[in-house]
């Protein structure tokens, strides 16, 4: 039997020891979890490790803050539980900030944004449709962007057109082209890149970085890209950190860190590596 | 990059690490199996005894496992028992997350959900038994650890093993939702390389060609297996 | 997060996405069935190149993964020009149909081994009884052996009716939007973590317990000389 005395004493000290992990963070370590499976932004090489743009800009930013960083690897199914639960402290793959997204995390300031363009294949009639490669910003140019919109949607009409699901190409897609196209949403971009070539679907929505690498390869020589590039609006303002709510000092931490990078860029320099242009918001 | 070194072992190649995912499903799907194997034998046995909390309790666990989702019960196996330890270490004044290990909780949620389909396999098993076999054998004064040792537990075996040997190829499958838990098993491992080579068609078959591998290898136990536990059984039916 | 308008958006989603569920797999169960009955058939037909042909069939179709196969159906099979050009080609463009064919393969080669072990289970001596009794063999195994072994077939043929309930949540490769795929879609654009996989938990576990319930009155309506067993 347990004297009440000592239960009492187990009993305060660990209450305050639990009032002492619920006080502000002193952050030594950070750990950021990533797929490991989403090139360039992150992807795994053969003896497991986790390369590409974010664990470069990881690296640099953690150093700034004379943090150290530890990146582990969670598929994408466990990556919003797993930052809950506090497996680990930041998310860091490729997630578009979206105002949906903000009520349940937090986001740092982006630290890259790819334009959206347009891929079909060469024989289409799409391949023929205006503004080929100039840039239209929903939020800068209202009416230019209608325009652009307009013009997309004529395009086309009875037409199938793929994008990745839960990405900003899918919620531009599902709000402005549903009702005149069929829009087929794939869990990864490589599955919509075969059903191109295979004709099932007439083109392609997705980052222009994204395109490009496809489009370089042997098999992709028949498709090109069509049409203008399009940014803000549905595209959001970029891709940013994910961190809980309650960690909004870290947040802090990392824009403070991620604004240094890009004054003497760095950032600019990890991007023209992974994603061959520069993708600074 | 050309399909022989993409899947071979060289610096670039991914082979190592398809056949150590290769590895990781099997040792999850062994022991979810045998945790399954525990937990089915202990519910068809509530459901057989008569007792009805027994039955209804062992109903109860057969008809939650089987109704969700497996990657669900994935979730909330791996999570739920990371919560709780991580829970129990903040009393003792840890720090931070405390996971189970990935490992084991993945084992145990194979193990969870298989032990509900092989509380099932069993009671058929059982059912299958000729019933003059456990008559006989009450009359002639056999203890009932010995009626068990002797006449349930041979030919419920002898019964189950075309159910088990599905069950098992169930679990290998299963197995592949637990890279939630961080595990890096043979579908992860196989999505991962084609990420990072943009060929999924050559990872997909590579390894679907590494689960047929496993299967064959497991085939093979379980034929002769039934083969040994029929001897002497007459089975022609058509 | 938790409010109630939330819940209930995410609920009709998902209510919605259920129809590409419940067609999916009723269709490749009941296709499934009477492939996997002919490949059954061929197993135990004594005819050496069919035995081994079934042999393979089940091989190839129960060690793969579902997955790999609704790849190789879809994505595989359309990337050979000889195919698109080809008078199956309507059929395999659409999503639905490549779907429910692999599906239904797959689920083939479960049910198959299932109608062998349960035909295996027949006790010889009611057929050996059957055939001295004079017996042709069409009514042998209409009044001995079909209704002996569909009593035990049942356990275990309800196992896989249900699997296949949950592997339907793989169409989503194949741009297939089923319960489970459009919970983790919402998943990903809220971040909402858990509701929309408890709401699709509750959806599959009510439809799966609906099943069950079916499986066991089957049972039981088919066996009541066993329905007082114990150990």
């Amino acid at each position: 039997m347990i004297r009440r005395s000592v239960l009492g004493a187990a009993l305060t000290c660990s209450l305050l020891v639990l009032a002492g992990a619920a006080s502000a963070k002193d952050w030594k370590t950070v750990v950021i979890g990533m797929e490991g499976a989403y090139d360039p932004y992150n992807l795994t090489d053969p003896s497991g490790k986790i390369v590409g743009f974010e664990p470069d800009v990881a690296m640099d930013v953690c150093a700034r803050m004379k943090v150290e960083c530890k990146i582990i690897a969670q598929d994408w199914d466990g990556m919003i539980p797993g930052l809950e639960a506090g497996k680990f402290d930041v998310i860091m793959d490729g997630m578009s900030i979206t105002d949906e997204r903000k009520k349940q995390i937090d986001f740092s300031v982006p630290y890259a944004d790819v334009a959206a363009a347009l891929a079909t294949a060469k024989s289409s009639p799409l391949a023929k449709l205006a503004g080929a490669g100039k840039l239209v910003n929903f939020d800068k140019d209202k009416a230019g962007g209608a325009a652009t919109l307009k013009a997309l949607r004529d395009a086309l009409k009875g037409k199938t057109i793929g994008v990745q699901v839960s990405t900003t190409h899918a919620t531009f897609a599902g709000n402005h082209l549903k009702d005149v196209a069929t829009v087929k949403e794939y869990k990864t971009t490589d599955e919509r890149d075969l059903d191109l070539k295979s004709g099932r679907i007439d083109a392609v929505l997705d980052d222009e970085t994204e395109l490009m690498a496809m489009l370089g390869k042997d098999d992709a020589k028949d498709f090109a890209e069509f049409g203008p590039r399009l940014t803000g609006g549905d595209f959001g303002i970029g891709v940013g950190m994910g961190l809980r709510k309650a960690d909004a000092d870290l947040t802090a931490k990392f824009n403070t860190a991620i604004k240094a990078a890009f004054a003497d860029g760095s950032i600019k320099k990890y991007s023209l590596k992974w994603f061959k242009i520069d993708t600074t918001p | 990059m050309d399909w022989l070194t993409a899947l071979g072992f060289g610096e670039r190649g991914w082979g190592p690490a398809l056949l150590q995912g290769a590895i990781m499903t099997l040792l999850v799907s062994g022991a979810g199996l045998a945790i399954g194997a525990a937990l089915g034998s202990l519910v068809a046995w509530a459901k057989l005894s008569g007792v009805r909390i027994a039955g209804a309790i062992g109903e109860g666990y057969a008809a939650l496992f089987r109704g969700l989702p497996e990657l669900l019960v994935v979730y909330f196996v791996y999570f739920g028992s990371s919560a709780l330890l991580t829970g129990a270490a903040h009393l003792l004044g840890v720090e931070g997350f405390v996971g189970v290990p990935a490992f084991a909780a993945g084992a145990l949620a194979v193990g969870v959900i298989s032990g509900s389909y092989q509380a099932e396999v069993f009671r058929g098993a059982f059912l299958a038994v000729a019933k003059g076999e456990l008559e006989a054998a009450r009359a002639v004064g056999m203890g009932r650890w010995l009626m068990f040792r002797r006449i349930i537990a041979p030919q419920v075996l002898r019964y189950a093993i075309p159910g088990l040997g599905n069950l098992w190829q169930v679990a290998l499958k299963d197995s592949s939702l637990i890279s939630v838990t961080g595990l890096t098993e043979l579908m992860r491992a196989s999505q991962l390389a084609s990420n990072a080579t943009h060929k999924p068609f050559a990872y997909y078959v590579a390894g679907g060609a590494l689960y047929l591998l496993l299967t064959a290898f497991s085939d093979r136990i379980f034929e002769f297996a039934e083969r040994r536990a029929t001897r002497g059984m007459r089975r022609e039916a058509t | 997060m938790m409010s109630l308008d939330f819940i209930e958006a995410t609920f009709m989603r998902l209510m919605a996405a259920l129809q590409v569920t419940l067609s999916v797999w009723a269709l490749s169960v009941l296709i499934g069935a009477f492939i996997g009955g002919g490949v059954a058939w061929m197993r135990v037909s004594g005819v050496k190149p069919l035995e081994w042909l079934a042999r393979a069939y089940v091989f190839v179709f129960r060690g793969t993964p579902l997955l790999v196969q609704l790849f190789i159906v879809y994505y595989g099979l359309s990337s050979f020009p000889v195919i698109r050009a080809s008078v199956f080609w309507p059929f395999l463009r659409d999503a639905f149909n490549c779907a429910t064919l692999s599906c239904a393969l797959c689920t083939a080669a479960y049910q198959s081994e299932i109608f062998r072990g349960a035909l295996a289970g027949v006790p010889p001596g009611q057929v050996e009884a059957a055939r001295a009794c004079g017996m042709s063999s069409f009514l042998l195994f209409r009044r001995v052996i079909f209704p002996i072994a569909l009593r035990q077939a049942l356990p275990a043929y309800s196992t896989e009716v249900i699997s296949m309930v949950k592997a339907t949540a793989l169409v989503s490769l194949v741009t297939l939007w089923d319960v489970m795929s459009v919970a983790l879609k919402i998943r990903n654009d809220t971040l909402v973590t858990y509701t929309p996989l408890l709401i699709a938990g509750g959806i599959y576990f009510v439809v799966n317990y609906l099943i069950a319930r079916v499986f066991i009155f089957l049972e039981q309506w088919l066996s009541p000389h066993l329905r007082s067993r114990s150990a």
